[in-house]
């Protein structure tokens, strides 16, 4: 049986029709759906000692105000997840500055003199962690996934402790899946839905992140309409993320 | 001709059109300033980019285009960004051609040491053994000795990268390979004897019959 086209459309619309919901038309005429909260009020339901993850590599794609806020607030005995401990004044360096992380799981702190000490000196327990590991143990964590096999870390001091399972002659590590009660993400762009784009290498650990913990908090240089990142554009889609910070 | 000049135009002749390479902080950035201007090579900068350019003009650098270390670079025509999960899937897929990376030990099986050093130096291993378990080949590019000390030992005794053997180690002395699992004098440097490499190796080495010169 064929169908003209005209009759075609008109009978799928009757057997499906598409609800036009109150948002999607506050939507289709342009007015945000997503309401971007103050900095205070963001970092306030972050509690003492929680987990959070924060991207960026080197500070390059790092949250910076919400940092400051945390600081400002004085959060105390953070489990800081992010890929290194920055440079002192920089990104998550600025935690140590303020002696705020009793816990750090990170890839590299041999560029940030304060993190060092303060894990010689046993003030912040610290987790050292192969980067493409770590970067797998968090999208692991934010898609469901127990954990990865990895070859990274075989025969090493990272092996120690760890199942290691042979699959077709060769060895992989079991590295179990990361999540936190927080990420603080970076994004170039959001629009007013939370759809994130990122720019350069400022894009890095923050869509791994935004999937892998239970509040997704967002900075973005630049808040712009809906329609604005091409839906192939979009990295970070909207329902990920929980609260945008208001610029300006 | 000082001794890092020496490794890093010997590693450049290592690369290929086509290949895609990452090179690690220290003397192997360097290798970068030796390419041949007709070879067509794709950098990887870990942090998220495929087609690293030079440091950009004063008053040019973008804060959210830099190296693995944090500091401003350009990006070639072609060049690519993407995120971290998808930089270590290159990597540990075996999809970089060649690593380069320096090291504090290559022991006489070709195993590297090159992440700490225990109550001294605890940094970290950054991306460092996911390159050496994944790239499909490792070249260490370092001093021959350190304080006179000979940095290719017969057994490391840091902590090692990888239990995967690199592939090549050039210093400012000799290019040794592992192939067949044993340390072997490919090429000593100009002006430099087999006995004066012998002399200041710790690890045994394979002496082939002929051992050319290095080409810079």
């Amino acid at each position: 049986m064929t169908l003209d086209a005209d009759q075609s459309d008109a009978a799928i619309r009757r057997e499906h029709p598409v609800p036009v919901t109150p948002a999607i038309k506050r939507l289709m005429t342009g007015v945000p759906i997503m309401k971007a909260i103050s900095l205070e009020e963001a970092v306030a339901m972050v509690p003492a000692k929680a987990s959070v993850m924060v991207g960026g590599f080197m500070g390059v794609g790092t949250p910076e105000r919400l940092l400051d806020e945390v600081v400002r607030q004085q959060k105390k005995g953070l489990a800081l997840i992010s890929n290194d401990a920055a440079t002192p004044g920089k990104g998550v360096g600025k935690l140590f500055d303020a002696v705020l992380v009793s816990h750090l799981t990170a890839s590299h702190i041999g560029l940030n003199p304060k993190a060092q000490q303060q894990m010689l000196t046993n003030q912040i327990a610290v987790d050292l962690i192969p980067q493409g590991t770590l970067v797998e143990r968090i999208r692991a964590g934010g898609c469901g996934l127990g954990g990865v096999l990895t070859p990274t870390g075989v025969g090493t001091t990272v092996a120690e402790g760890k199942r290691q399972i042979e699959i077709d002659g060769k060895t992989f590590l079991l590295e179990t899946a990361l999540r936190a009660q927080f990420a603080f993400v970076h994004a170039f762009l959001a629009d007013y839905l939370g759809n994130l784009a990122y720019a350069l290498t400022a894009r890095n650990f923050n869509p791994i992140m935004a999937m892998a913990a239970d509040t997704v908090i967002v900075t973005a240089e630049h808040i712009v309409p809906v329609g604005v990142i091409a839906p192939d554009h979009v990295v970070t889609p909207a329902p990920l993320v929980d609260y945008l910070i208001a610029n300006g | 001709m000082d001794a890092q000049t020496i490794i890093a135009r010997r590693v450049a002749r290592e690369l290929r059109t086509g290949n895609l390479v990452n090179l690690g902080i220290g003397i192997p950035t360097l290798v970068a300033n030796y390419v041949p201007p007709d070879l067509q090579v794709f950098f990887q900068s870990e942090n998220g980019l495929i087609g690293t350019g030079p440091i950009p003009e004063q008053g040019m650098a973008h804060p959210l285009l830099t190296d693995a270390g944090g500091r401003p670079i350009s990006a070639l025509p072609g060049a690519c960004t993407f995120d971290s999960a998808m930089s270590f899937g290159l990597i540990r897929g075996g999809h970089v051609d060649v690593t380069v990376l320096g090291g504090l030990q290559v022991d006489a099986e070709g195993h590297l040491a090159n992440w700490m050093i225990p109550g001294k130096m605890v940094p970290g291993m950054g991306g460092a053994m996911d390159l050496v378990s994944g790239a499909k080949r490792v070249i260490v590019a370092m001093q021959h000795a350190a304080k006179g000390k000979s940095k290719i030992v017969s057994k490391c005794t840091l902590p090692l990268t990888s239990a995967r053997p690199v592939t090549l180690v050039v210093t400012d002395m000799a290019v040794i390979g592992f192939h067949g699992g044993k340390a072997t004098l490919l090429e000593t440097a100009p002006g430099v004897g087999v006995a004066e490499v012998l002399a200041v190796t710790e690890a045994e080495l394979v002496i082939p019959d002929t051992v050319p010169e290095m080409k810079l």
